[in-house]
């Protein structure tokens, strides 16, 4: 993990002392609200249905237990006892006080956590795959790349008032867990014909009211190029996105305008003028920030492979858990376990102090200390003894926290939607809730499989809904709540959007409907074939016909 | 139709709304009801002296329909705003601050 040096310190708590400068002069009334909104937002502090919500970054998704507990205290002292992770790995609490802010985020501070950048038109939290580091099929780590990237962007004068905000995503697998097409900028590792590593770039990539898969701006670049390459990118975006129409100012738009050939022509000429005469990273700084993301100190063991299948054998559940939420490790002995949030009439992402604090513990006895909170609202230890899987299974399951159905049906992304967020026209929450209460036989969701169900209470997107293989929309007609469906989404490295299934549907008609696209999908399917390919090797069709024939489209709006 | 003001108390961000005599109170059944359109300016003006002075943000007025002494917002919107989040709500350690 990285660790903030003196400079990381003193910038940070400087930020803190400055920002309760700006509330105490709030309070006072020497600054308005529209002078203080951007002031409260550049710290992640928003004003929502009920309160102030704060947004706190975890870095590419990574933490260790002293940072959880730390999120546990800040939720039993300066909110309501819970959190919720969201699709940007990160944290945010719902009735946070402004006057209290300036001490939660000096706490978060000690912890080496912050609110900066977490809302505004600057660069976002930067995020990554969570299992970045322990997996055998990545080919370098992207949390080196990521922390550089994070310092860069930091309250960088020059990016700190683009357009629009900016979210950048890295993967070093060819793998995509961190959904990189769907971001301003995506950086995907690869070799070039030389065998040497380097990125793939995307940019112009998003979702929103206008969703767009990025596209290649630049088929391989080295590493020691990599900010100057991300600089141009900015820069030429700030010097061409628009500022007059807040939903024409993502980069996706002037790419799209420009055209991608354009672009890239503008970006490397840019490129080219200040990779000669300004920067490149040096290799000294990259073997430093490299240096900290080193592996820990893991045992020699043995695969517990013998063991592991007699225990499998006894118990269906734990069998189950471990074909579900138990990813191979690239080092012998070791495993990958995943914590879904999103047990049964759970919200998804969401924790309470108590289990945070318990999940802490559990980190610190498992996982060496060390954690993950993924783009699909789970979270992750990522260094667990083959040998103490059983028993770790066992303290995970009262927790809530061992539900077996990561990548399944119910794993569903959800943002918080109405019942939260000010910008959503409907609720999220308690469709996935209908969703889970409908589909409660766990041996039919193994054999279903793979498939993701996105939902968002906005065209926003934040429950990324373009890219759920179902993905559910929910709309405000004349006062009550409607969902619209879309068929075929995903965010992987082959990723696609999601195209519409027809009219939207009142809530209660959801569960009945999905219920109707799996039936036809598993009829229909060859062999082991996902639901994502069976969709795109037969179209929409019959889909639509199950659901419009299965449920009363007399009330369909 | 009956209308009510909500805000956002500046010093916690909590909703509230605006009182009989102009003060502001936490639950929506302790607040003012206002019966017609000049009435309700009336206070929606002195609401947003209450932003001049930095006590409240985002004052604005909702209809409501009144049952007895309770008041049920239109929409699921206020509804919301005025009762909390409609899901659950025994994740709540500390209710301390709940409203309706």
């Amino acid at each position: 993990m990285y660790r903030y040096d003196e400079f990381d310190h003193k910038l940070v708590q400087e930020r803190v002392q400055q920002f309760r400068r700006q509330v105490k002069r709030r309070l006072s009334g020497e600054l308005t609200e529209d002078q203080f909104k951007p002031l409260r937002l550049m710290n992640g502090l928003y004003l929502q249905l009920h309160a102030y919500m704060l947004r706190v970054n975890v870095p590419y998704g990574a933490m260790t237990s002293r940072q959880m507990r730390k999120f546990a205290h800040v939720a039993r002292t300066y909110d309501r006892g819970f959190g919720h992770f969201t699709t940007r790995q990160n944290i945010q609490y719902n009735w946070i006080k402004l006057e209290e802010t300036p001490d939660l985020l000096a706490e978060l501070a000690e912890v080496e956590v912050t609110g900066i950048q977490s809302s505004g038109n600057c660069v976002r939290n930067i995020t990554s795959d969570h299992y970045a580091g322990r997996i055998k099929d990545e080919l370098a780590d992207p949390r080196v790349y990521c922390e550089l990237l994070r310092q860069y962007t930091l309250l960088h004068p020059e990016f700190s008032f683009l357009p629009r905000k900016f979210k950048i995503a890295v993967t070093g697998s060819p793998k995509d867990r961190a959904a990189v097409a769907l971001h301003d900028i995506g950086l995907r590792m690869h070799l070039n014909d030389s065998g040497e590593l380097g990125f793939e770039v995307l940019v112009g990539g998003g979702q929103g009211r206008t969703p767009v898969i990025a596209k290649t701006i630049r088929e391989w670049l080295s590493p020691e190029h990599l900010m100057a390459y991300v600089e141009a990118i900015l820069r030429v975006y700030n010097l061409n996105g628009r500022r007059d129409n807040i939903h024409k100012a993502r980069i996706k738009i002037i790419v799209n305008q420009l055209g991608i050939d354009r672009y890239r022509e503008l970006v490397d000429q840019e490129f080219d003028r200040i990779k000669r005469n300004v920067r490149g990273i040096p290799e000294a700084e990259i073997q430093r920030i490299k240096a900290y993301f080193s592996p820990p100190k893991y045992e020699e063991l043995l695969d517990f492979t013998d063991e592991l299948s007699t225990l499998r054998l006894a118990d269906k559940a734990f069998d189950l858990w471990m074909s579900s939420n138990v990813a191979e490790h690239k080092i012998r002995g070791y495993a990958i376990v995943n914590l879904t949030l999103k047990a049964p009439d759970r919200v998804p992402g969401d924790i309470t102090a108590t289990a945070m604090d318990a999940v802490a513990d559990l980190a610190d006895e498992y996982s060496l200390g060390e954690m993950r909170v993924n783009h699909r609202q789970n979270l992750v230890f990522v260094d667990v003894k083959q040998v103490d899987l059983h028993s770790l299974w066992q303290k995970l399951g009262p927790l809530e926290l061992a539900t077996p159905n990561l990548g399944q049906l119910t794993d569903m992304i959800t943002c918080p939607g109405l019942d939260y967020c000010n910008l959503a026209n409907a609720r999220s929450i308690p469709v996935a809730q209908d969703i889970n209460r409908h589909f409660v036989d766990i041996d039919r969701l193994v054999a279903i499989g793979d498939f993701t169900v996105n939902i968002s209470g906005c065209m926003n997107a934040c429950g990324h809904h373009h890219v759920g293989n179902v993905g559910i929309l929910g709309v405000d007609k004349h006062g009550t709540e409607f969902f619209q469906l879309t068929l075929g989404g995903s965010s992987d490295e082959g990723a696609s959007l999601g195209n519409r299934l027809g009219r939207a549907l009142p809530q209660e008609e959801v569960p009945a409907a999905i219920e109707a696209i799996v039936d036809t999908y598993m009829d229909i399917r060859e062999d082991d074939e996902r639901f994502l390919d069976t969709y795109r090797r037969i179209g929409m069709t019959p889909f639509k016909e199950a659901v419009y024939g299965s449920v009363d489209t007399k009330v369909v709006a | 139709m009956s209308q009510m003001i909500i805000a956002n108390r500046l010093i916690d961000g909590l909703v509230i709304y605006m009182g009989p005599k102009g003060e502001w109170v936490g639950s929506i059944n302790e607040g003012a009801v206002f019966e017609g359109e000049q009435d309700a300016q009336h206070w929606l003006a002195v609401a947003q002296q209450e932003v001049e002075d930095s006590v409240v943000v985002d004052p604005y007025l909702i209809d409501i329909d009144t049952e007895g002494d309770r008041r049920l917002p239109a929409g699921a919107r206020e509804t919301i705003r005025a009762f909390g989040p409609s899901v659950r709500t025994d994740l709540l350690e500390n209710t301390e601050g709940s409203r309706g």
